[in-house]
């Protein structure tokens, strides 16, 4: 097996266990917005595994590449990945949502060891983004800033705001994700309010733009890579996902937004992901 | 009290210019008004330093919230109107929420937006920031003040909203003057009625006081420059002495300086006040001194308030 063949299995083998993590402290709790998590476990896994500079022992390292998930309410598919490398024990994520603790439903800076940004109200987290690239550029940092935003999320305007600014900026060590898993809460995003055609958008704002499977992590690791050869322009890798991926009871249903999960379902589901063929 | 000679926007920049050759951390972050700011000439001393989103309010507070989780100092800048209700939920959740330390200066406070009229004009931007927890509020009096505070401003660590007149302040406060964000400032010292005065209304309170000792009225003024936190024992033991109050402010009485001494006075010692300030109206084009004769905001109006609390009291 090649070196690449190899490193995308152990990657595909994060992915899962993000995935089986995610799934099961939501279902403990009895709900929550599983079907945006579970959309991003390939590039959370590809990120905290293999491509961010970061540290579990050290989470404030100063260089370290920084993420910031705008869409902060798939929070605990980072809370998986972040206690999976080692920053909190797993069986922190058992916290979720509970009285007085550290892993709230969405990202609180404040909070939990390893989030650089606190963010839930849509759009927000990728104007700090955008800020924090300023501020790297500016010191003369090499660090990358990564930011994965909702496609629901895309119909803020201070996504566009955001956008502009770093496309003029020429912000080539910032790297976005677009989770375009085509579903929002009201229902798909294209009968709500289409991005379409969303390559094209980002690229008329300066954004060099890739179009990936976000289920795919050599596809991923690939699209990461071209993305940091960039010079002068920010990057765009619109991922393909499936809303609810992996889940027999979300995976592709426009309920799965936010939904209740009783202990029967949690556990099949991540029984199934156990017995899946990597 | 004289008129000062340059606007009180030069100071501000003044001392941003003087603290960033020291401190490498500040940066300015701004929405196309750095003309209206003064900050060009902060472009110009460190251009580098200076990011201009263009008409973008929300992308501001955002940029800059992120400039401070990087380790930067921003100071942000638009108008009042749109430092608050335009960005608020920014303001809440991407610096204050997420305990970033961006300082938000507010340009053209109340009737001093003058002839951009009610669309520009903030009466509730207080009330907005007061709501947001970890908030402090300062609004300088005259450069003199400003710039005993500034370090102190630069010192804390959090979000502050510098409610700043662009224009010429009337220098009330003399050379060598000690300040403490969070803390008023005795002005004038008396026995029967406390006003409580920010902004440009200090000099209103200035000119009522006199017009109250001619009447044998001994009126102590008070400068609450620190909206939020307000100093709470000051006006508590300055009551206690005068036994009524009257608060003036260039905003809307409806949840801005004289609800805050309202709220202290109610739950502590609720004597008689008067609050004078914009009675829940909208702004409209005018000069500042049209715009205070129309929405009450002249010594004559703090001079009839306290008339009417001392009364109150010796009912």
């Amino acid at each position: 097996m090649s070196f690449r063949a190899k490193k995308i299995e152990y990657l595909s083998e994060k992915a899962k266990k993000i995935r089986e993590l995610t799934v099961e402290c939501i279902g403990k709790l009895g709900f929550g917005h599983i079907g945006g998590a579970s959309s991003i476990c390939e590039t959370l896994a590809a990120l905290y595994f293999d491509i961010m500079n970061v540290d579990p022992e050290n989470p404030d390292m100063e260089d370290r590449d920084r993420l910031v998930l705008s869409k902060g309410h798939a929070g605990p598919a980072l809370y998986a990945a972040l206690a999976l490398k080692g920053f909190f024990p797993i069986a922190e994520l058992d916290t979720l949502n509970r009285p007085n603790t550290h892993l709230p439903s969405h990202c609180d800076r404040k909070l939990t060891r390893g989030i650089d940004m606190t963010t839930g109200s849509l759009g927000q987290g990728f104007s700090a983004a955008v800020g924090m690239a300023l501020a790297a550029q500016l010191d003369k940092k090499d660090l990358f800033v990564y930011t994965i935003i909702g496609d629901g999320e895309s119909q803020e305007g201070q996504i566009w705001e955001g956008a502009m600014m770093a496309g003029t900026r020429g912000l080539d060590h910032l790297i976005a994700f677009t989770d375009y898993n085509k579903m929002q809460i009201d229902g798909y995003t294209g009968d709500v309010n289409t991005l379409d055609p969303l390559d094209k958008r980002w690229e008329s704002f300066g954004w060099n733009v890739q179009v990936v499977d976000g289920h795919d992590i050599g596809q991923i690791l690939s699209a990461v890579d071209t993305a940091k050869k960039q010079k002068g322009h920010p990057s765009m890798i619109i991922l393909n996902t499936i809303k609810g991926k992996g889940l027999y009871f979300a995976e592709n249903k426009l309920e799965c937004h936010n939904m209740n999960i009783s202990e029967e379902m949690w556990k099949k589901a991540v029984a199934q992901l156990e017995e899946e063929e990597m | 009290m004289k008129l000062e000679d340059r606007w009180l926007r030069e100071t501000y920049v003044d001392l941003l210019i003087e603290n960033a050759e020291k401190d490498p951390r500040i940066v300015i972050v701004e929405a196309d008004l750095m003309k209206a700011g003064g900050t060009l000439r902060f472009r110009d001393a460190f251009p580098e330093r200076s990011f201009d989103c263009g008409v973008q309010e929300a992308n501001m507070i955002g940029v800059a919230a992120g400039m401070s989780a990087m380790g930067k100092i921003p100071f942000t800048h638009t108008f009042t109107a749109f430092a608050t209700r335009r960005c608020c939920d920014q303001v809440t959740l991407s610096v204050a929420y997420a305990g970033l330390n961006v300082k938000m200066m507010g340009s053209d406070p109340g009737v001093t937006a003058e002839f951009n009229g009610g669309t520009h004009m903030s009466m509730e931007d207080v009330s907005i920031m007061r709501n947001i927890p970890d908030m402090i509020i300062y609004e300088p009096v005259d450069s003199v003040q400003l710039r005993a505070v500034f370090p102190q401003i630069l010192e804390h660590y959090g979000p502050v909203y510098i409610r700043l007149l662009r224009r010429n302040a009337m220098q009330i406060f003399e050379e060598g003057e000690t300040f403490t964000l969070g803390k008023g400032k005795k002005i004038l010292d008396g026995s029967d009625v406390s006003i409580f005065a920010t902004g440009i209304m200090v000099e209103e309170a200035l000119k009522a006081a006199e017009i109250l000792e001619a009447e044998g009225v001994h009126a102590e003024v008070i400068n609450i420059h620190t909206i939020k936190p307000l100093d709470e024992d000051m006006v508590l033991e300055s009551v206690g002495k005068t036994g009524c109050a009257v608060v003036a402010e260039n905003h809307s009485i409806i949840g801005g300086l004289g609800s805050a001494v309202a709220e202290v006075l109610a739950e502590n010692d609720p004597v008689p006040m008067q609050r004078v300030g914009v009675t829940d109206h909208f702004g409209e084009v005018g000069t500042t001194d049209f715009l205070k004769k129309k929405y009450h905001l002249m010594a004559e109006d703090i001079v009839e308030a306290a008339k009417s609390a001392v009364a109150r009291k010796n009912r």
